[in-house]
């Protein structure tokens, strides 16, 4: 049996502010600590301007927190440098749905995933990384529909499935185009809908041609016929849904794999009716939120282009101060331009990039080199240790008034429960005092003022006062007014006969190819993908502190084909190293993986460092890291069978040991 | 699926004997070889997870090949149908004649219920106590282990031993009456030979199938069970012994048994086979229900619910598909009416069920038997595949266009099964838990579907039905009670048996066709309706057996229960046993039943062992009542009812009371208690 070792972080609630004297964080006041917050970035944007200036804000916080985070960049500072960890997974949905739809949610409500006739999960697991999804998923299942999913692992989802497709880990966009390919020469496009709805067709046509079956099989991995089988399962069904989750968008090609997915809808048909749909997964409970209040560097609420000077006319009117004309620097982007020097202090609410980030050593070392970086947290988590100020907050989803907006755009009230511990004070009221130091005597103002300020300046949310989303249990976005709701699936305009009624064409995505940035040789034959376990999430700050029975800390998934030429046994520590760096890490051997493919969680940073392996090519458009393939090789550390087993923990102390 | 499966590996023996039943595994993922394939494509979900309804018979496949379920084969069980070890666990721990622990291959049951008891089978439990130990325990190097039992449906020829020897296939072999000389040829075992594996041929076993008389070759298809039964024991007669009159021209019911090879589907047809299917072709379904209803057919359940009404109900549900389930789990202590019937006469069965199917919409019919039944399982198995074999079952039947078929579900040593709800959980591969109603099964029944459940004998009585015609049918019996009615006499009669009776005939009547009490004896007690019947007195013998007569004299009919007690019988030491049944039968998913038959078992225990009546009788009572009022299923309603009749209506533990003991009965308790 497998010792039962305590894996969990203990995290103690911050309760004191902390500021950097002689290199040391130390209790402060709150006072000294939000005068020297104010001062850094004053000094900053004195010295360098306002687009020194990055602040990162919570996607697990609430919409008003993210309305005022985002203000707080663009009134108080005066850059659009302001994003969130949305970065790190759905942007790129965001990104490619917005150029398909001209908005980028995902366009199907919970309840129609359990009243369609096909559900595809393509690279995602949501048994495990959205369980509250998946329950919806496992209505629709028991109400009759056909899963399919489409992943390099035979996850716990996969298990569910009547079809699991186990592609090579950065196929997406040839298996896609196969199936396109395939439901165009089987005939079973819905001409008509291509013909109304959409543009670029002829161009699409022409890009999946060469896609052939044969073709597919071979650069996925997917048998042709299995290929064929979802082609024509997906053409054939009345309804469908099309989901997804990160193993489609932390690739460095990420919006062109969500376009290459939407594509299939729109060859199909299968978006703007009830119970056909794309459905981008959300994985923070805000993090749809976030993004639609603004706190991204090239939208305004309501997800109202930045570029655009009259919607920016609009929110001048009312903020009383210019905003830039130009899109604002993504998170990957601000990460990028602290090595290069032009980003010189960095807000940071209730992230942790140190952790979260790709190639932590790289990641450690530009925050190091910002002038001022004040982190804004409920735990002192391994970014907060690198602050110059660290300030206590509350935790949003108890301790504060307000509303989220969940993966099916709907917004739904979340009222305080807890005070927060004493010391600690609402990501809000910080903001505010900052705000008051750099000369914007902003007010505590209630959770509802901030929406009725929100709804005001963004056309979706206007009907959607506390009263009503308290009485209807939440309202999805759009909702134009107080009088009336919209369908629960958006874009039903494409299927309008009227060309005026149906606007403008949804265009196909013309996107090619591109494998994996890491490449696998001889050195570095493995492909390490990531992702996430049941009782665990993101980096563990939030779940640490929860014992659960089936946390085995960090671990290498990885065949027992691959387990048996390498000599490896279960449980055996094993080393890890990519191009970038080495960890070690306990080796899990289990069926759900094949040779060559490797799998690893980053609930375990203290642990196992996994960032360290992954890469940072990024999205151009989305600016989401490749943490999904990263090459690496793998060696046994351990003395061959027959040896003496040394002890690895002899040198722990006991109670490690537990 | 989540599957958490188990570490263990299944025998060789053992994946063979569940692959088998189920085919080969198409993929790694489901019990084969992992292969290249496999790592890039899989299939499962709903027709994975749909298999579940296979679990009974995978679990009676380990069984039946090694005598036991291993862990690892459960394993590999879960994985074939894709069912979570916990609940395959939990199946397979809910039948009695599974073991999830080793054991030898050879399982002697030994019938102690109340008709076998009075006809004293204690002195054949000392005997095999003495010689393997307490019930399910066995010397190291035993070639067999034993159980006590409740009734093996074989009171007629009491007392009653059944043993079960594992192999491909498994072999059977039915003592009674038991003798002292038999059990001991059981409890031996084959002759040792060289290392008998698991899943080799069984050695001791006659070399021919010669002793059912019909043909050295007994059953032309592949049967469950082997042909020939284990060998050293005297034959088992022939199910037409059952029939004390068996030929008289009064029968309609029985009037094949013994006239015909119950094998052969020519000698059936040649007997009138096969017309009353015709006949409900040409009446279409409507006319087939409308004769049914016209007849005022009621079930031979126990129920006694109007047949047409039933299948009418069923018919007209909007939801498909419909379901026949024929109910041949006869487990109530006393009735052996089925057994005579799928053994004698099994094809007339299998029209029967193809009649009902045809009349209420369905194209599959499940027929399930009790586990106690080899011969009547290897006499319907034979008759369903020749059934199969001349276009008599499966697709566009007799060029109809109606197709239908039977698939044959054994139960595994549960009483409970027989409720007609919870037949549904044990087809379905869940525990055979009895379900609230409503829903009724008719709405809602087998796989959530509209599901007609009929007994065997209410089956077979629809071929005369459409034969006679509904009218004619009605004309048989009394007004309310119409058509013939199997009796089964057993206990202190000088010729127990099967008896054929139209309704209105007395009890004293049908004891009388029994030939009466021996010389000398009085009837104590006669048990109607089984052990959830009811106990009259022997000076009641008018009462009319229909089931108005019955119920006015606040009894029952139940399942044609007679179980004649004379004045020998140890009537505490029946209640006792009858307790004891309860007990051991309740599934446990409500609290009174499960509670309630433990603590009546409890107090008559108290009184057998001396306690005062005038403390005991009144907690009885309110615990009777509780069960009766509150249990979900008939099992906990009816358990009180023996008890209650025979304090009530024999007077037992009344204060003149000649059995209430003056001194404790020992032996007794530790009887009852050994059962457990």
């Amino acid at each position: 049996m497998r010792r039962s070792e305590d894996f969990s972080t203990s995290y103690d609630r911050l309760t004191r502010p902390l500021v950097r004297e002689h290199g040391e964080l130390r209790p402060a006041t709150w006072e000294e600590a939000l005068d020297r917050a104010a001062a850094g970035f004053r000094q900053g944007v004195d010295r360098h301007g306002p687009n020194s200036f990055g602040m990162l804000s919570c996607a697990r916080a609430t919409n008003e927190m993210n309305f005022v985070a985002q203000k707080f960049a663009r009134v108080v500072v005066g850059t659009n440098n302001v994003d969130s960890c949305n970065r790190t997974c759905h942007a790129p949905s965001v990104a490619g749905l917005a150029a398909a739809f001209g908005s980028g949610g995902g366009t199907s409500s919970y309840s129609e995933v359990e009243d369609t006739d096909l559900i595809v999960i393509w690279g995602g697991n949501p048994r495990f990384a959205h369980p509250i999804f998946f329950q919806h998923v496992l209505k629709g299942v028991r109400n009759g529909a056909k899963l399919f999913v489409v992943d390099p692992r035979r996850t716990p989802t996969a298990e569910w499935a009547d079809r699991w497709f186990g592609l090579n880990v950065g196929t997406d966009i040839p298996l896609a185009h196969a199936v396109g390919r395939e439901i165009l020469h089987a005939g079973l496009a819905n001409e008509s809908f291509v013909e109304r709805a959409t543009s670029g067709f002829d161009e699409y046509r022409a890009l999946v041609e060469p896609w052939t079956l044969a073709a597919a099989e071979a650069e996925t991995g997917v048998p042709a016929e299995a290929i064929r089988e979802l082609a024509h399962t997906y053409a054939r069904a009345e309804r469908a849904q099309l989901c997804w989750t990160l193993g489609i968008t932390e690739h460095h090609n990420a919006t062109d794999n969500v376009r290459s997915l939407i594509n299939l809808s729109l060859l199909t048909g299968h978006v703007g009716r009830h119970g056909s749909g794309l459905n981008p997964l959300r994985g923070q409970n805000n993090v749809q939120g976030g993004g639609d209040m603004g706190a991204i560097p090239d939208r305004l609420a309501g997800f109202q282009d930045i570029l655009d000077a009259e919607v920016r006319a609009s929110f001048e009117r009312v903020w009383g101060r210019e905003i830039q004309d130009r899109k604002g620097l993504n998170l990957t982007q601000m990460f990028e331009a602290m090595e290069e020097g032009e980003l010189k202090t960095l807000y940071v609410i209730g992230e942790n990039p140190v952790q979260s980030e790709p190639e932590t050593h790289k990641t450690t070392a530009r925050l190091r080199a910002l002038d001022h970086l004040v982190v804004q947290d409920i735990f002192l988590t391994r970014t907060a240790e690198l602050a110059d100020v660290v300030l206590p907050a509350s935790a949003a989803w108890c301790e504060s008034d307000g509303t989220f907006t969940n993966s099916e755009r709907r917004v739904q009230l979340v009222r305080k429960a807890l005070e927060p511990p004493e010391g600690a004070r609402d990501d809000i009221e910080i903001m505010c005092a900052i705000a008051t130091r750099l000369g914007h005597e902003w007010e505590r103002p209630a959770a509802e003022e901030i929406w009725d300020e929100v709804r005001s300046l963004s056309p979706m949310h206007r009907g959607m006062s506390y009263a009503r989303l308290a009485e209807l249990d939440g309202i999805q976005w759009p909702c134009y007014s107080e009088d009336s709701l919209e369908p629960s699936y958006l874009h039903s305009r494409l299927w309008s006969k009227d060309p005026e009624e149906r606007g403008a064409p949804a265009p196909f995505g013309i996107v090619g190819h591109s494998p994996p940035v890491d490449l696998l040789d001889e050195d570095f034959p493995f492909r390490l993908t990531t992702g996430r376990r049941l009782d665990d999430y993101n980096t563990g700050v939030q779940t640490g502190g929860f014992s659960s029975p089936l946390r085995r800390g960090e671990l290498l998934d990885l065949s027992p084909e691959d387990a048996a030429k390498l000599g490896i046994e279960d449980g055996e520590t094993v080393r890890v190293t990519s191009r970038r760096g080495s960890v070690l890490v306990p080796a899990s051997i289990t069926e759900s993986m094949r040779p060559g493919l490797v799998f690893m969680t980053f609930h375990f940073p203290h642990q196992v460092d996994t960032q360290l392996l992954t890469i940072d090519a990024t999205d151009p458009i989305a600016g989401t890291a490749e943490y999904k393939a990263a090459a690496v090789q793998i060696e046994r550390i351990g003395p061959r069978p027959g040896q003496q087993a040394p002890s690895e923990r002899r040198d722990a102390p006991d109670e490690a040991l537990r | 699926m989540d599957l958490r499966l188990l570490d263990e590996v299944a025998t060789a023996a053992e994946r063979d004997a569940v692959d088998s039943l189920l085919g080969a595994p198409e993929s790694g993922w489901d019990g084969g070889t992992r292969q290249d394939s496999d790592l890039r494509y899989a299939r499962g979900g709903h027709a994975a997870r749909d298999q579940r309804d296979l679990l009974l018979p995978a679990l009676h496949a380990v069984n039946d090949r090694v005598g036991w379920i291993s862990r690892g084969a459960l394993n590999h069980i879960c994985r074939r149908l894709t069912v979570p070890p916990a609940e395959a666990y939990a199946v397979a721990s809910f039948y009695a004649m599974f073991a999830l622990h080793e054991r030898p291959e050879r399982v002697v049951h030994l019938c102690t219920d109340i008709a076998c008891a009075a006809a004293g089978s204690g002195r054949l439990r000392d005997r095999l106590a003495e010689r393997l130990g307490p019930p399910g325990t066995h010397p190291d190097d035993a070639a067999a282990t034993w159980h006590e039992s409740p009734c093996l449906g074989m009171c007629e020829r009491a007392p009653a031993a059944l043993a079960l020897q594992a192999g491909a296939p498994a072999r059977y072999a039915v003592s009674a009456p038991a003798t002292p000389e038999d059990l001991d040829a059981l409890a031996d075992g084959p002759p040792r030979q060289n290392g008998s594996a698991n899943g080799s041929a069984p050695v001791g076993a006659t070399a021919d199938s010669s002793t059912n008389g019909h043909g050295a070759a007994g059953a032309a298809f592949p049967t469950t069970f082997h042909p020939a039964p284990l060998s050293g024991l005297s034959p088992e007669p022939e199910p037409v012994a059952a029939v004390p009159d068996a030929g008289s021209p009064d029968h309609v019911l029985l009037r094949r048994i013994g006239r015909v090879d119950p094998l052969s589907l020519d000698d059936y047809r040649s007997a009138g086979g096969y017309a009353a299917l015709r006949e409900a072709l040409r009446l279409g379904p409507a006319g087939v229900i409308r004769e049914v209803t016209d007849s005022g057919l009621v079930g031979r359940g126990g129920a006694a619910f109007p047949t047409g009404r039933k299948w009418n109900a069923t018919a007209q549900q909007p939801d498909t598909p419909h379901y026949l389930v024929c109910n041949a789990d006869e487990s109530e202590p006393g009735t052996f009416k089925d057994r005579v019937l799928m053994e004698g006469d099994p094809f007339s069965v299998v029209e029967a069920m193809t009649v009902a199917g045809y009349a209420i919409g369905a194209r599959t019919g499940y027929l399930y038997i009790r586990g106690e039944y080899p011969r009547a399982l290897r006499h319907l198995e034979n008759a369903l595949s020749l059934a199969r074999e001349r276009g008599l079952l499966g697709t566009d039947i007799m060029g109809s266009g109606f197709s239908f078929d039977i698939e044959i579900r054994r139960g595994a040593g549960a009483y409970i099964c027989g409720e007609e709800t919870a037949i549904f959980g044990s087809i379905e591969g869940q525990r055979g838990e009895p379900r609230t109603k409503p829903p009724f099964p008719v709405e809602k029944g087998l796989f959530g579907k509209p599901t007609a459940v009929n007994n065997v004998e209410t089956l077979v009585n629809v071929l005369p039905v459409l034969l006679m015609g509904g009218p004619a049918y009605a004309a048989v019996g009394t007004e309310t009670s119409t058509g013939p009615k199997l009796f089964c006499l057993s206990g202190g009669v000088r010729r127990p048996g099967l008896y054929e009776l139209p309704f209105g005939a007395t009890l004293g009547d049908l004891i009388e066709a029994a030939g009466g009490l021996p010389e000398g004896r009085s009837i104590r007690g006669v048990l109607l309706g089984g052990a959830a019947g009811a106990f009259v007195r022997g000076d009641e013998l008018d009462i009319p057996l229909t089931f108005e007569g019955a119920r006015a004299a606040g009894t029952s009919l139940g399942s044609g229960v007679v179980l004649v007690l004379d004045d020998t019988a140890d009537l505490g030491a029946t209640l006792a046993r009858v307790a004891a049944f309860f007990r051991d039968e309740s599934c446990g998913q409500c609290v009174p039943c499960r509670v309630g038959t433990v603590r009546q078992e409890e107090s008559l225990l108290r009184l057998r062992a001396g306690a005062s009546p005038a403390e005991e009788v009144p907690l009885l009572r309110e615990v009777g009542q509780a069960m009766r009022d509150a249990s979900i299923c008939g099992l906990g309603q009816t358990a009180w009812n023996a008890v209650e009749s025979a304090i009530d209506r024999l007077g037992l533990y009344s204060e003149e009371d000649p059995d209430t003991p003056a001194t404790p009965a020992p032996g007794d308790r530790a009887a009852t208690e050994e059962a457990r």
